[in-house]
């Protein structure tokens, strides 16, 4: 794909090869986002770690400042699969959410 | 040798069909084959069913077959909540270590000791492992310190360990370019990636959100030419290489790094039944009809041990496409015969399946060999799909074929470059 950014500020995207693919085009320019994915440390639990995500992509300046804080949590277990671990994660509205189920030990 | 097993105090047992491997394509098949009625076993050689579903904490799966992007262990659980709604016997912690086609037994090692099935049927999902990075045959000493993609990938999702300090990935295939990421994340010192090939080897959406997000060098037609350190690793030569993958004399450079990750290529596991059944050089695994079905009636595979995919959406429908059948050959039907072969033509690398019975229609997988930037499919010198993006090896082309007029036995199938 190739995107056009005119003097007006208009976007211009070639080469996509569905609707959707216009639309992540012209998000990577104006408000590029991502799903962050990683690990969190868990207490009491068969694994040390539960995976998690954010349900929904958030602005990609602000992933190291939520990386950081996600390497300083803990959860306890046991975890299920979807539980909700931070809600709205710094006003993004974007909530980071278990990927995996972790039974207390 | 080829005998009846005819030891004591062996626990001997009756299956309609019996599953080896309980990944991706091995529950898939699993579930479909006791949604089918049949009297269904999965043997695992892990603690857990999963496979490498377990430790792919990121994005990218479940897009074809849940409508959703989910992450590796998302998906895998609902794998098992799909198993937990059939009859499905898992048998984890326990290991296969030989099939007798002529009795159709299969004999495994577990912790209850050693086991006998006699099987109606036989679905084998044993996946790929990976290429060590000794196999690269690069001078140096046996330094610790280096470690392939997916052991790194373990140790930092699964037991919360991280391989060393500073590192440099080996080879740009997707498994590389998630742990350079995944690395980063984790406070490691990623120096870069280096690819011996002047493209990179995974999906372009991996070089955008693993690399160029978070800064890390992709540095193509590069590798490594020496190992430095006593006993752990203390750096890398790395060079230039030209396009024949030659280093090119001048270009050496010392790079200090105390990691090594290695991504350096997935090898299809097929030692169970490579001696009885019509392999495929290319593919490196079994050939394969559109029923899944090996060159023997009985046994289907399913899964990167058939051909290493892209995707574990393919996996799992492969995977249940074998259930199905294996499922249907238990309970005494007769599935329809092979009635056309693919020949490979131009540019085709790997191509899935090799034959079909021309029955229904059926989702084809071709690995072009070269990158091209507008391509076109022929079967049969006819024109069957027209691509004005561009096709690499590193993503398969993926097509349902159901043209079944006036075909001849043999078909030649090729990628032609175009414009």
């Amino acid at each position: 794909m190739h995107v056009h950014v005119k003097e007006n500020g208009e976007i211009d995207v070639q080469g996509n090869r569905c609707k959707r693919g216009l639309e992540y085009a012209k998000n990577e320019v104006l408000d590029p986002r991502r799903i962050l994915t990683m690990s969190v440390k868990v207490e009491n639990g068969e694994m040390e770690l539960v995976s998690v995500k954010t349900d929904t992509p958030i602005p990609k300046k602000i992933i190291p400042k939520a990386i950081g804080y996600l390497k300083k949590i803990k959860v306890d277990a046991p975890v299920k699969v979807g539980d909700v671990i931070i809600k709205d994660l710094f006003g993004t509205k974007a909530n980071i959410i278990a990927t995996r189920t972790v039974s207390r030990k | 040798m080829d005998n009846e097993w005819k030891g004591e105090n062996m626990k001997r047992q009756k299956v309609d069909v019996l599953v080896i491997g309980g990944g991706a394509a091995g529950l898939a098949a699993a579930i479909e084959a006791a949604n089918q009625g049949a009297k269904t076993v999965l043997i695992e050689r892990e603690k857990k069913t999963g496979g490498v579903l377990n430790q792919c904490i990121h994005n990218g799966f479940g897009l074809h077959v849940y409508r959703e992007e989910l992450t590796g262990p998302e998906f895998m659980e609902r794998l098992w909540n799909e198993v937990r709604g059939t009859n499905v016997i898992v048998e984890s912690n326990e290991t296969v270590i030989k099939i007798l086609p002529k009795s159709k037994e299969v004999v495994s090692v577990s912790p209850e000791g050693i086991k006998i099935y006699k099987v109606k049927a036989l679905v084998l999902t044993t996946g790929a492992r990976e290429r060590p990075f000794n196999a690269l045959l690069v001078p140096g000493s046996r330094v610790s310190g280096i470690f392939t993609a997916g052991v790194a990938q373990k140790m930092v999702n699964i037991y919360n360990r991280l391989p060393g300090k500073r590192i440099l990935i080996v080879g740009s295939g997707d498994i590389g370019l998630i742990m350079a990421r995944r690395l980063k994340i984790e406070g490691m010192d990623v120096v870069g990636v280096v690819e011996i090939k002047s493209e990179p080897g995974g999906l372009i959406r991996n070089v955008v959100q693993c690399l160029e997000d978070f800064d890390v060098p992709l540095w193509l037609s590069h590798t490594v030419i020496e190992v430095h350190g006593k006993e752990r690793l203390k750096g890398v030569t790395i060079c230039k290489v030209d396009d024949s993958f030659n280093p090119i004399p001048g270009t050496e450079r010392f790079i200090e790094v105390d990691t090594l990750v290695a991504s350096v290529g997935l090898i299809p596991q097929n030692e169970l039944i490579e001696d009885f059944v019509e392999m495929d050089s290319i593919n490196k695994g079994p050939v394969v009809d559109d029923l899944m079905r090996t060159s023997v009636d009985w046994i289907f595979a399913a899964g990167n041990n058939v051909a290493i995919h892209d995707l574990v959406d393919f996996v799992y429908e492969e995977g249940k496409i074998a259930g199905k059948n294996a499922a249907k050959v238990a309970k005494g039907e007769e599935l329809p015969k092979v009635r056309y072969t693919f020949k490979r033509g131009e540019n085709v690398g790997v191509i899935l399946p090799q034959k079909f019975t021309g029955i229904e229609r059926f989702k084809m997988y071709i690995r072009p060999k070269k990158t091209m930037e507008k391509g076109v499919l022929k079967i049969s010198n006819k024109v069957y799909r027209r691509f004005n993006w561009k096709l690499r090896p590193s993503q398969m082309i993926d097509f349902i074929f159901s043209d079944f007029e006036n075909l001849e036995s043999i078909l030649k199938v090729e990628v032609n470059e175009i414009g």
